[in-house]
């Protein structure tokens, strides 16, 4: 009886989900994954930490269907990004571009990563310097 | 000189936090910037929350500065903006234009009778589909065309008596309005 109950719950809870993602009638399995794969490199513009793929947000699923509308008509993934990217900017890509506004971004952790090593480095030889200055090391500060 | 150093570091972590704090209070980190600023607004054509047959687009609007502000009845932060607009949209020398975004005519048309309309033209939008080619990703969102059908300004969220005096009121002169001196 538990069981049957358990499972009763389980089917609701997956019919929820499926939901969340709303039936889109893709031709094939193919087209299906190129859909997940697409949606799911793009950020939805409501709530900024979901992907498009995720995102039950009302802009979202207007989102995703226009992203499949194109497909069906034919267009790339770059230029099903590149539209969107025309409208929201950068902020819909989980990957942002290379370009000038966004080179603190790509170049920053290694800037600090060189001034952290470069630290290290100061560090490490002024301790060896010191040390071959300093009196050998005794047993006594045991 | 060597034991302060825990300290020292323990500060320069204050002040980052610090920073990032008082930075967040004056940014809102969910505003995505608009690359449409200054590029010529999209084409619509989108009908009239109150005479449905009939249609406002682009190209009628084109030759005079009109503002467009995107809400919606089931917006909670368009009723909290809803007393500015009714409180400054006569004295601001252009069109303001209700954008109704997603929503079904008979909730807006009591909306507005609820709350006043301080529109001068309502066109809806139910799919929201026109909506993404503006670039609206929330509401309220207000956005000032220049009389060549130019996007010069976007606001996200709602606009304050502090927005229009600061920013939208210098903006209107720029593109050849004249709002009212008086705020």
């Amino acid at each position: 009886m538990r069981h049957w109950l358990f499972a009763i719950m389980m089917l609701v809870l997956i019919s929820f989900a499926a939901h969340a993602i709303g039936p889109l009638p893709f031709r094939n399995n193919a087209e299906r994954l190129r859909f997940q794969n697409l949606t799911s490199q793009l950020r939805c513009l409501v709530c900024q930490n979901e992907s498009l793929a995720s995102s039950n947000a009302k802009l979202a699923q207007d989102l995703r269907a226009l992203v499949f509308k194109m497909m069906q008509a034919g267009k790339t993934n770059p230029q099903i990004k590149q539209y969107l990217v025309n409208r929201y900017s950068d902020y819909v890509l989980y990957d942002p571009p290379l370009k000038p506004s966004n080179y603190a971004l790509w170049f920053g952790p290694f800037i600090f990563l060189i001034l952290g090593g470069l630290g290290v480095l100061l560090y490490l030889r002024r301790r060896t310097s010191s040390a071959a200055t300093a009196p050998p090391p005794g047993d006594d500060d045991w | 000189m060597k034991r302060y150093l825990p300290l020292f570091g323990f500060l320069v972590l204050v002040g980052l936090f610090g920073w990032g704090i008082w930075w967040n209070s004056r940014h809102d980190m969910t505003a995505v910037p608009s690359p449409l600023i200054n590029k010529a607004a999209p084409p619509f054509n989108l009908p009239k929350l109150y005479a449905p047959t009939e249609y406002v687009s682009k190209a009628m609007l084109l030759g005079k500065p009109y503002l467009v502000n995107v809400f919606a009845s089931w917006c909670v932060a368009c009723l909290e903006e809803h007393p500015v607009w009714m409180a400054h949209a006569s004295g601001l020398g252009v069109p303001l234009i209700g954008y109704d975004y997603k929503d079904p005519p008979q909730d807006a048309k009591a909306w507005l009778a609820k709350h006043g309309n301080p529109f001068s033209v309502v066109v809806t939008d139910r799919s929201g589909r026109t909506a993404i080619n503006f670039g609206v990703y929330g509401v309220p969102e207000t956005y000032l065309i220049d009389s060549r059908g130019i996007i010069r300004w976007k606001h996200i969220g709602p606009v304050t008596p502090a927005v229009i005096r600061d920013k939208l009121v210098p903006l209107l002169r720029a593109v050849g309005a004249h709002p009212d001196e008086a705020d």
